[in-house]
């Protein structure tokens, strides 16, 4: 059973190579149940988002 | 056939105006700089890029009617040419011998978030990052940001800053660095671990 530090490496890999079948499976198990690290997930993509804005941000900041 | 789209560019583009535009320019350049040189060690090769970024911006400003356009466009120039800088950088500086920092980064951290058993420790649970507007439009979001990128120990902030900013991919982050793909994709798991904390804790738990 995959624990919560794991599962988060998974979540951050995640964002830069493809998960195999197995990696998926288990993380899909742990998140389901695991209410922080679904959240980790979640805050994952969010810290991409924030950095794609940031980089914009300097381009778009006149207003 | 009639190309509408070409005729309605050429109209009212203000254009070597935005060079007469002082506060833009310098605002601009500034904001230019602190990016190059976030990322770029050398401060002076960073000036130098952006210095050119802006001259390339120059002799083509007729191609650019609004000020944001032009804007995303110079940064995408400045945006290769740092790309090539930390390619030349290599020779000089290879992440590997770079430090991995103190104060919480590498294992520290870890164990202070995970219990033996790799579970969360009850109080370092991620919890929902409400909204508060963390929006582009938000100055005191980015302030923090920022604070908590240079936090970061330089090998982390450049990796970090390869793939999302400059949104390079694996094979060339680990071919400039000279890094393992294994070895990458942990420093970014830490440098996020570290990141999401700092978010969490300056700015989503605030107030």
């Amino acid at each position: 059973m995959m624990n919560c530090k794991q599962a988060t490496q998974l979540l951050s890999e995640k964002l830069d190579r493809p998960l195999n079948r197995k990696e998926k499976i288990s993380l899909g198990i742990h998140t389901t149940m695991c209410v922080p690290c679904r959240q980790f997930g979640l805050q994952m993509e969010e810290l991409r988002d924030i950095s794609k804005s940031y980089v914009n941000k300097k381009t778009d900041s006149e207003k | 056939m009639i190309d509408a789209t070409l005729s309605s560019d050429m109209n009212g583009s203000p254009s070597a105006d935005i060079f007469h535009d002082a506060v833009f320019m310098e605002d601009l350049r500034g904001q230019m700089i602190k990016f190059a040189q976030l990322q770029v060690r050398d401060s002076q090769l960073a000036e130098d890029a952006v210095q050119e970024a802006m001259i390339s911006a120059y002799k083509n400003i007729d191609r650019f009617g609004r000020k944001s356009a032009f804007k995303t466009w110079v940064f995408s120039i400045l945006k290769n040419k740092v790309i090539d800088l930390l390619r030349k950088e290599k020779r000089h500086t290879a992440v590997s011998q770079l430090e991995d920092g103190s104060n919480l980064n590498g294992d520290e951290l870890l164990d202070t978030l995970f219990k033996d058993n790799g579970h969360w420790n009850k109080h370092e649970r991620p919890q929902k990052w409400d909204q508060p507007e963390h929006g582009v439009e938000n100055e005191h979001f980015w302030r923090v940001f920022d604070v908590c990128l240079n936090g970061l120990p330089d090998k982390y902030a450049r990796l970090f800053m390869m793939r999302e900013f400059l949104e390079m991919d694996t094979t060339e982050i680990c071919h400039t660095e000279e890094l393992t793909v294994s070895n990458l994709n942990v420093t970014l798991y830490r440098a996020r671990l570290r990141l999401r904390e700092c978010l969490e804790d300056n700015w989503y738990q605030k107030g």
